[in-house]
């Protein structure tokens, strides 16, 4: 049974494009990109220094095989046939509008949000700010416009002491291609109570994605930011390389949640990092469902005494998939704490692996860390797997950490089927309390989410 | 008289070990039963393979409820048909509250669910077991003592409203507190429209559930049949007095 928001990840628009590179990735489209783009002349060599760092980097040979990933068949820029940033649905075009709106994107608008961005293939087509927060002083654009009109913020945040290009292979892809994205600055002690969200989506064949989204949360402000993201299904691999990077400055708290449920050909090499200056708070929400293979591993880097990370994180690999993700924290300083609780299901082959880490350095004293990743497989078919690190170099600290990887058991089932429940109800009611630790900690429309996608695919694997 | 559950002739393995060697027994409605026996006998095997456990495998016979072979449904089919089986040792389930569970259960069952009404039956048949609404927001059996989840499995039983109701030991290791309140749940629900079998090593319990008929079994096969003072002679003499006839 497929459902109205199955249809909508489904729904593949025709192909209406402005530009499409050719397969493959060079300089010359590099210099492309910067001159559709006007940049200036810093943004253009920091891309071609990324991409000289991407030739010479090795793919990883550690997790997931990403044989199937042909690099030389993506088309890495791709600009819809529509306006840039619209600030109206109606200026962006039927097709792509209709597509939004069974993501059910402008009626959280309306309904929930503060302000949304949705970019299409490479490009922002809109994007809208709620009034109040802009007297405020709250930007919220994308990447390309935030470059343009606040280049010294870029200059001094854009993958410099966050993620640098040199992170790794994918890092520097990302610098070389990145095109659209998010930008969101909030000014000193300003907290925005509702959610600002962004929506990606990726329609055309063997396409690639590269948005950045970058976010200053200046000194005692607030800021809860969403990011959604799915493409249809082809046969052909496509590939997902996002960067986001977060500053929470000085007693700052930022809450970034993100279910990320990209078509089950798209590999996902995603890269998050925060940094986080004293007192600040750094919350992740981490939902994967989709892909063919997702690497990411949300990084929090606690550079400031009493900084704070919090982690919340749950994938589910169907028939296919390998999700591996997990949190990675390092603790510079005194009184940095950090929580990790992440779940993994596995279902009809599918692996699901937790890898995190979490570094405490020499000096960080009176330091906290509490990890807990749990693996459930629904069948003798599919993996769960965990594999936590922890670095500690100073004594005076509380460190914990659980796993516990188990199989949905005969016995557990014929309890419940013996009340009733057919075997997939049966199913669903147990997954249902695996991820309700995860649940119980996310906002109502969240969780409400985030079960029904996970029902939808676990009937979609067991019925 | 009519007849609820029939079973003939029943063999079943479990990992190709035969435990049950011919089982025959008869349950007719409106009546309570008793199965005794010593540990290992096979009472469990055969409750669970009454409810379609399928690690019970039948090799021979069949089990028939209302005159209609089940040999072979599943177990949230037979429960659809009004079978419940009070879990000797049940299961504990994380992150399912007790009250979801049940919720989603009796909507499995009862296609006329209204949900107030779920929520008024529950708080009833809370009360009349002494099960506080603080323990039904419990996750399902997890953490709980022996005593609780027995009456757990009686709360089951009188929201469920099943017509043939197996208690497998569910008396075992319960104080007399307990035990008394586990019978008032069971006196509640006893109707003529109804059917019990109870499987108990203590006479304690017959004494408030008083049965009209006695089964014994040992080694896979039942070896007694009889009537209220069956129990009581068993109490007295001990199961070798039947191995020696
Ligand atoms: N799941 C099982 N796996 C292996 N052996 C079992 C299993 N269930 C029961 N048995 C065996 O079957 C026999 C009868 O057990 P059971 O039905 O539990 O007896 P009772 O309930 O009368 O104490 C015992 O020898 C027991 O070891
Ligand atoms: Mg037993």
């Amino acid at each position: 049974m497929e459902t109205k928001l199955q249809k909508a990840y489904a729904m593949k628009n025709k192909e209406d494009l402005k530009f499409k590179s050719s397969e493959g990735l060079n300089e010359e489209l590099v210099r492309k990109i910067s001159k559709d783009k006007n940049e200036p002349e810093w943004m253009l060599k920091k891309r071609l220094d990324a991409l000289r760092t991407f030739n010479e980097k090795p793919m990883p040979d550690w997790g997931p095989s990403l044989e199937g990933l042909n690099l030389s068949k993506i088309y890495y820029y791709m600009r819809p046939n529509a306006k840039n940033n619209a600030r109206s649905w109606d200026e962006v075009p039927k097709d792509i509008k209709e597509t939004f709106e069974k993501l059910g994107i402008p009626k959280a608008e309306r309904k929930v949000l503060g302000g949304v961005g949705a970019q299409y293939e490479s490009e922002v087509i809109y994007h809208n700010l709620k009034k109040d927060l802009e007297e405020k002083g709250v930007i919220f654009s994308d990447c390309d416009n935030g470059l343009k009109e606040h280049e010294e913020i870029f200059k001094k945040y854009f993958m410099t002491t966050c993620i640098s290009p040199n992170l790794h292979k994918f890092a520097a892809l990302h610098c070389a291609v990145w095109s659209g994205g998010t930008f969101i600055y909030v000014p000193k002690n300003v907290k925005v109570e509702i959610p600002l969200q962004a929506y990606f989506r990726m329609n055309s064949k063997k396409g690639g994605q590269f948005e950045h989204t970058l976010i200053i949360a200046d000194e005692g402000s607030e800021i809860h930011y969403i990011e959604g993201c799915s493409a249809p299904q082809y046969t052909e691999s496509s590939l997902h390389a996002g960067c986001v990077e977060i500053h929470v400055l000085k007693g700052a708290r930022v809450r970034y949640s993100s279910i990320e449920n990209w078509s089950k050909n798209t590999y996902n090499l995603n890269t998050k990092r925060a940094v986080v200056e004293e007192d600040g708070i750094i919350e992740w929400v981490n939902g994967n469902l989709g892909s063919h293979t997702t690497m990411l591993y949300p990084c929090s880097v606690l550079k400031g005494k009493n900084s704070k990370s919090d982690y919340i994180g749950i994938a589910y690999a169907g028939k296919g998939q390998y999700q591996d993700t997990g949190c990675k924290v390092y603790h510079l300083k005194e009184k940095t704490s950090s929580t990790v609780l992440s779940k993994g299901i596995s279902v009809n082959g599918g692996v699901s692996s937790y890898r995190g880490l979490i570094k405490i350095n020499p000096g960080a004293i009176n330091s906290k860390s509490s990890v807990r990743c749990d693996g459930l497989m629904l069948d003798n078919k599919s993996k769960a797997m965990t594999f936590p690190s922890m670095d500690v170099h100073e004594n005076q600290v509380e460190v914990s950490h659980e796993a516990a990887i188990g199989k949905v058991g005969e016995e557990d089932l014929f309890y419940l089927m013996s009340r009733g429940l057919p075997e997939s109800e049966a199913i669903k009611l147990i997954v249902s309390g695996f991820i309700e630790p995860i649940i119980k900690a996310l906002p109502l429309e969240y969780a409400v989410e985030l079960n029904k996608l996970i029902e939808l695919e676990i009937e979609n694997s067991v019925c | 008289m009519t007849k609820i559950l029939e079973i003939k002739n029943l063999h079943v393995e479990v990992k190709g070990k035969e435990i049950l060697k011919g089982i025959n027994l008869t349950l007719d409605l409106g009546k309570i039963n008793a199965l005794m026996g010593p540990n290992g006998s096979g009472k469990s095997t055969l409750v669970n393979t009454v409810m379609g456990h399928p690690k019970y495998v039948v090799t021979k016979g069949k089990i028939l409820f209302n005159g209609k072979d089940i040999t072979k449904l599943s177990p949230d089919k037979r429960a659809k048909l009004g079978i419940f089986l009070s879990f000797q040792h049940p299961r504990e389930i994380s992150g399912v509250s007790v009250s979801k569970f049940l919720k989603t259960s009796e909507k499995e069952l009862n296609p006329k669910f209204s949900f107030s009404e779920f929520k008024k039956n529950l708080k009833e048949k809370r009360e009349i077991l002494e099960i506080s609404e603080n323990m039904t927001e419990r996750y399902l059996n997890v953490g709980f003592s022996g005593g609780e989840k027995k009456k757990n499995e009686i709360l089951q039983m009188l929201i469920l409203n099943p017509k043939l109701i197996i208690l497998d030991e569910t008396d075992s290791g319960l104080d007399i507190d307990s035990l008394k309140i586990i019978a008032k749940g069971v006196g509640e629900i006893m109707n003529k429209e109804k059917c019990i079998l109870i499987i108990t090593h203590y006479k304690r319990i017959l004494e408030y559930i008083k049965p009209d008929k006695v089964f014994i079994m040992i080694k896979g096969k039942i070896v007694l049949e009889g009537g209220n003072k069956l129990a009581e002679e068993l109490e007295k003499k001990g199961y070798g007095w039947i191995e020696k006839e």
